[in-house]
């Protein structure tokens, strides 16, 4: 059973307006029969400090991540994890996090890898449920667990792998990642300096568009008329683009992700999860440092290959 | 990398973690993280006084107090916001297991005391490094006193 959309003005001018809710919603729907609440976070100890009663944590690397190959889980390991958090097929997923919910995106994107139907974010994520000081409990949930089918992930609408990506050279690429990553000045985002790659530049032809301009101070998404002079404005995207959204390590441009998507209804948009941490340090794979876009330099990319 | 004695109520933290399963091990730090005294006065309205720590991943700031010769006893002094509650279990561990010791002790704390709390996994290696930078941090602070 599948919650109603939030129908506020706001989300009305996005693609997928149901792909939103806002704190008003969620505080009016808390324990709707149906309704599963998730929090994901950047520092994994947040949820424990208070969390939206009722809501479940789900972290996004040690519980979305495969321990030892560099995957995300796979179709049994998935549908384990669902039942844990009682989570159903057909419930309706409302996912929020810190950081304008960048982790939240994330796992978001990995339920989409998986075809669950109903999976929404909280707009403002956290930070907007914290500073209207909404009822928060560190209370654990009473999670009955759930019947969850195995479903085998579809990797392809969504995820782009390094292969993918030499092929689509010559078609749109935003680059997420802050300023001075793209232009080759740092190879980690300011105040993350371990995840390290070998070379500092972006993939070239790539666009900049740092994926934090999507939202507002609030940590709310931009509104679509803002979200379009970013995107189709700036970034020269077009109806019937197909699109790959990279950063370093795939956190960051599945908001983007979400945006593209969700937001502004681009229907082939993937996130290449591999991103920085694999292009940049990948054999025989070009790069491009400087703030110009650069070009596809076709004999090294079939070198690469 | 140092690889001297761990203090002893260092060390004594170090068991209090191990003993305990994972889950246990983040609840003890979260226990950390609320314990965390706020600034004193001097620094609370002096923010320029205190240094970032760049390599957590929320805005950490620290600094230290150097006593007398001659065992030049350290005292520290940690700030994190409440929405970054693993940095700031970090730094209570930190202040705990270190404070009041004599600087030459805190020199020689071993450099990867941060892994043995046991959460690596449960943490990830990444977040377990803003540890290691603050401890980083702390020492180079003792030194540049000299």
């Amino acid at each position: 059973m599948t919650l109603a959309p939030d129908t506020q003005d706001k989300f009305a001018e996005y693609a997928h307006p149901e792909r939103l809710v806002s704190t008003d919603w969620l505080a009016a729907n808390l324990g709707a029969e149906g309704l599963v609440v998730v929090e994901s976070d950047e520092d994994v100890l947040l949820y424990e400090t208070g969390h939206v009663p009722g809501a479940v944590k789900i972290d996004w690397h040690t519980e979305l991540n495969d321990e030892v190959t560099r995957d995300y889980l796979d179709g049994a390991a998935f549908a384990r994890l669902m039942a844990t958090k009682g989570i159903s097929r057909d419930s309706t997923v409302v996912i929020y996090g810190d950081k304008s919910n960048w982790w939240a995106a994330y796992a978001l994107w990995v339920f989409t890898l998986f075809g669950h139907e109903d999976v929404r974010l909280l707009d403002g994520g956290r930070d907007k449920w914290v500073a209207e000081g909404r009822e928060l409990t560190t209370d654990k949930p009473n999670t009955a667990p759930s019947d969850y089918p195995v479903v085998e992930r579809d990797d392809a609408p969504v995820r782009a792998f390094l292969g993918d990506v030499l092929d689509h050279l010559g078609k749109p690429l935003i680059d997420v990642r802050s300023g001075d990553e793209y232009t080759g000045a740092r190879t980690t985002m300011p105040a993350y300096p371990e995840e390290g790659a070998m070379r500092g530049g972006h993939i070239p032809t790539a666009r900049s568009v740092p994926w934090a301009r999507a939202a507002a101070e609030d940590g709310t998404f931009r509104t679509r008329a803002e979200l379009d002079a970013i995107y189709r404005g700036e970034a020269g995207l077009q109806d019937g683009d197909d699109v790959v959204a990279y950063c370093r390590i795939g956190e960051r441009s599945s908001h983007t992700w979400f945006v593209l998507t969700h937001l502004l209804g681009f229907p082939n948009v993937r996130n290449y999860d591999g991103s920085w941490t694999e292009w940049g340090n990948a054999v025989r794979v070009p790069i491009v440092r400087g703030t110009e876009p650069g070009d596809v330099p076709a004999s090294r990319v079939r070198a690469a290959r | 990398m140092t690889t001297g004695a761990v203090p002893a109520k260092l060390a004594e933290i170090i068991d209090d973690f191990q003993d305990l399963t994972e889950p246990d091990r983040l609840q003890l730090l979260l226990d950390f993280s609320r314990e965390l005294p706020d600034l004193p006065e001097r620094y609370g309205s002096h923010p320029e006084l205190l240094e970032q720590v760049v390599e957590c991943q929320s805005p950490l700031f620290l600094t230290v107090e150097i006593g007398e010769e001659p065992e030049r006893r350290v005292h520290l002094f940690f700030s994190a916001p409440p929405e970054a509650p693993t940095t700031r279990g970090f730094a209570g561990v930190l202040l705990e297991g270190l404070d009041g010791l004599p600087a030459a002790d805190v020199l020689a704390v071993p450099d990867d005391v941060p892994d043995r709390l046991g959460l690596t996994r449960a943490i990830t290696p990444l977040r377990m490094r803003g540890m290691a930078a603050m401890l980083g941090r702390i020492k180079r602070k003792i030194r540049e006193a000299q």
